[in-house]
């Protein structure tokens, strides 16, 4: 006979089949499942999990992209490419439509991740979808970390942080009434690190400006901005070269690089490991608007 | 001053680092806090964060400047994870925070629970898949109704491991007779609850003593640190790997011109040992059939074992779908319809009553149940049965008997945590109601 310490399997295997899991019951009890899909490295592994989760058949939903008109251009190019490849249904949530057809303004400050959250629901709703998908971990930020696996959410997309449903075993009540949906994070206990050695381990390309490369930067608030058609430096802020790479990938406009010589996924590894810094702490200005900036916006339906 | 981390005369601080990038094939552990409202479950988290290093450096200013804007005269580590607003303006947790840390050892996933009575179900969440329960007790006050409702829970849930932290060792003067005292008590009461494993470990969360490192405050005390233990403790043998036990989730059938007449049947094993040319059997329908593959999408694989997704193929056509299971002809669980089980209520609304009717899901199948009938209500502090209850109010306990519409495929949850195990689910809100372990099928 086998010794039972023959049956170990490695925390990063546990994640994969956790994840796997997650995604089956989503499939098996849902109506109209879509998987969020911006192009960044969690959805990216997310949507590798999915093709575990289902083959040798075809991912079984389609994927969304709620689209800021804030993009990356490596980004977008490796979203198109990715959704080719896996003949994929890509349903794109325009940010710059819902601004043109009056349904959103543009906010003072020119950031759009407030109103991503109706342009986001807009969709739902118009493709009546029930169960979303989103890459979102539960260390990546405080309100995230009280987050369930199902994460129940009334007609307007909105969480109740006060008022989730107990969550026992792994028994998710996906349970609602029409309008009402869940979001779904298969992710959640997943870390930054477990992501990247996932990456490593499965060799999934990444878009490139997730490895060190060079950039014209400039510096605000101990923060490396990329200047584009979508970022403009203030008055007084100076335009350098720098060795920087991504750790977070969102609106152009609010997320920065750091600075980084890692220009291969092992070298990523070592410099995230010994980071002191959470990749949303040096890399969104979107969080730093108050101490509860993301739990109010997920009150209000974003993910 | 006034936003000092509070500090002990611990012995020399060892140097903990975060998981390198060698760390690839760890073990996990999942632990959950439990125990009464203020004992100290979110500090002593906050604690073990910053003592391993865990911490990042934003974090850390984040909590500094809100304990500095509040007046507090140290550093609150209990912020870490109460991260709502209604948390930090109350001052107590509200529902499980998630936190993750590693040593060189192991890998930790951290559910932080609330202490509160009205939050009882947040806290049977956090513990319901913990391997390891750390239950606080606040050495002035000793055991109280909510330290004794705690440790009956997770006994209920069948952790298999419980540490005692008789916790602000520091606010009765490193006294062994107040920690012997409440080991003491709290070692009778879990005898009483068939504890699985119980270790004591007297702690100061707030000063860092015999978390991370042992303490020099406590001389008398001889055991290992918190941490130490949690590094050490033996967990790979919990899992059951004797009763083959694979629910199916979902059919793999796919619809391609280049993959034919491919069927399989995912899930995740929930316990046993699954390999190709095992004799098998398929309930509730009761054919047998082979296994003749176990595959994952990188491949197949020799043996599949909890926790293990997977997609397992079998010799012969039979017709199986989400719900049934897969387990050997000679151990197969119960085909049950009346189920006797262990109920927590966690519905503020509207009590459990006899008579009424529910959702439930258990595995992978979801029925509906009419409760048949109420033995007894559980009186938490004396586990005295009464039998005269005739309703199960919010976080009340007892036994309950209930026919459903389809078979459970099930065992007693003693035996096996997944297929054991169910939740109740109200028809008309879909809120999660209650939490079911089964004590008896047939
Ligand atoms: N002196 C002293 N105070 C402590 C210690 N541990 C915690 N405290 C204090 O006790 C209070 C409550 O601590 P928390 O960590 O929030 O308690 P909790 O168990 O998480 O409370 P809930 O989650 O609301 O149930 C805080 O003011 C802590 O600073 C300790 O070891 N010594
Ligand atoms: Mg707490």
């Amino acid at each position: 006979m086998t010794t039972p310490a023959a049956y170990q399997v490695s925390h990063l295997d546990a994640l994969e089949a956790e994840s796997i899991f997650v995604m089956r019951e989503v499939v098996a009890e849902m109506e109209r499942p879509v998987m969020l899909f911006s192009g960044g490295k969690d959805s990216i592994v997310m949507l590798r999990l999915a093709q575990k989760a289902f083959a040798p058949a075809n991912v079984p939903f389609p994927v969304m992209h709620v689209d800021t008109g804030h993009n990356f251009p490596e980004v977008l190019e490796y979203r198109d490419q990715r959704v080719a490849e896996l003949g994929l249904q890509l349903v794109v949530a325009s940010v710059p439509e819902a601004l043109a057809s009056g349904m959103v303004r543009e906010s003072g400050d020119g950031m759009r991740n407030r109103i991503q959250t109706p342009v986001l629901l807009d969709a739902v709703e118009k493709h009546r979808f029930d169960a979303l998908f989103g890459g979102a971990r539960r260390d990546e930020e405080k309100a995230r970390a009280k987050e369930r696996v199902f994460s129940f959410r009334d007609e307007f997309g909105q969480w109740d942080p006060k008022n989730q449903r107990p969550e026992l075993w792994s028994l998710y009540n996906g349970r609602h009434h029409p309008g009402e949906s869940i979001r779904v994070f298969p992710l959640s206990n997943w870390t930054e690190l477990d992501v990247w050695h996932y990456i490593a381990h499965e060799r999934i390309p990444l878009p490139s400006i997730y490895y060190a490369h060079e950039r014209e930067v400039i510096e605000r608030d101990g923060m490396f901005y990329a200047v584009n058609e979508f970022f403009r430096p203030r008055a007084g802020e100076e335009r350098f070269k720098a060795q920087v790479r991504y750790r977070t990938v969102g609106d152009a406009s609010c997320t920065a690089a750091v600075r980084s010589d890692a220009d291969t996924v092992e070298k990523v590894i070592e410099e995230v490991a010994a980071t002191r810094i959470t990749e949303r702490g040096a890399t969104r200005g979107d969080d730093r608007v108050s101490e509860a900036a993301m739990e109010d916006r997920k009150r209000e339906g974003y993910f | 001053m006034s936003t000092e981390i509070m500090a002990s005369a611990n012995a020399e601080a060892r140097a903990v680092t975060g998981a390198g990038p060698e760390a690839r094939a760890m073990d996990l552990l999942r632990f959950a806090t439990a125990g009464s409202v203020d004992d100290g479950k979110s500090t002593l988290i906050g604690r073990l964060l910053y003592d391993t290093k865990s911490l990042f450096t934003d974090q850390l200013a984040a909590v500094e400047a809100v304990s500095a804007a509040r007046g507090d005269e140290y550093t609150n580590l209990a912020l870490l994870t109460d991260g709502l607003r209604a948390e930090r303006e109350q001052g107590i947790t509200i529902d499980v925070a998630y936190r993750y840390f590693a040593t060189p050892r192991r890998k930790f996933i951290i559910a932080d629970t609330p202490g509160h009575i009205q939050y009882t179900r947040n806290m049977v969440t956090g513990a319901s898949t913990a391997d390891l329960a750390l239950i606080l007790v606040d050495a002035r006050k000793g055991l109280v109704e909510q330290s004794r409702r705690h440790a009956f829970l997770c006994s209920l849930l069948r952790v298999p491991h419980l540490v005692l932290c008789v916790n602000k060792m520091d606010l009765v003067d490193w006294s062994q007779e107040v920690y012997e005292r409440i080991a003491d008590e709290f070692t009778a009461f879990a005898a009483k609850l068939d504890a699985p494993d119980l270790t004591v470990v007297p702690v100061s969360a707030l000063r860092g003593d015999n978390i991370v490192t042992r303490s020099d405050n406590m001389p008398w005390y001889e055991g290992p640190s918190l941490l130490h233990h949690l590094e050490r403790v033996h967990i790979a043998s919990d899992r059951n790997l004797v009763d083959v036990r694979f629910p199916v989730q979902y059919v793999i059938r796919p619809q391609s011109t280049t993959v034919t007449d491919y069927r399989g049947y995912a899930g995740q094993v929930a316990s046993g040992v699954l390999k190709p040319g095992d004799e098998v059997m398929v309930l509730p329908s009761g054919f047998t059939s082979r296994i003749a593959a176990v595959e994952t999408a990188d491949g197949p694989v020799a043996e599949a074992f909890p926790p293990m997704s997977v997609t397992v193929r079998l010799a012969d056509e039979i017709d199986i779908s989400r719900g049934d299971l897969i387990c050997r002809p000679n151990n197969a669980p119960a085909v049950a319809q009346d189920i006797e089980a262990m109920v927590c209520w966690m519905d503020e609304t509207a009590p459990l009553r006899v008579g009424g009717r529910y959702a439930i899901k258990h595995t992978t199948r979801s029925a509906r149940a009419i409760v048949r009938g109420l033995h007894y209500r559980l009186d938490i502090n004396s586990l005295h049965r009464d039998e005269s209850a005739d309703e199960l109010r919010l976080n009340e306990i007892g036994r309950v008997r209930l026919r459903t519409t389809v078979p459970l495929l099930a065992d007693e949850y003693r035996r096996n945590r997944t297929t054991g195990g169910f939740v109740i689910i109200d028809e008309a809100t879909n809120r999660t109601v209650g939490a079911a372990m089964i004590v008896e099928a047939s």
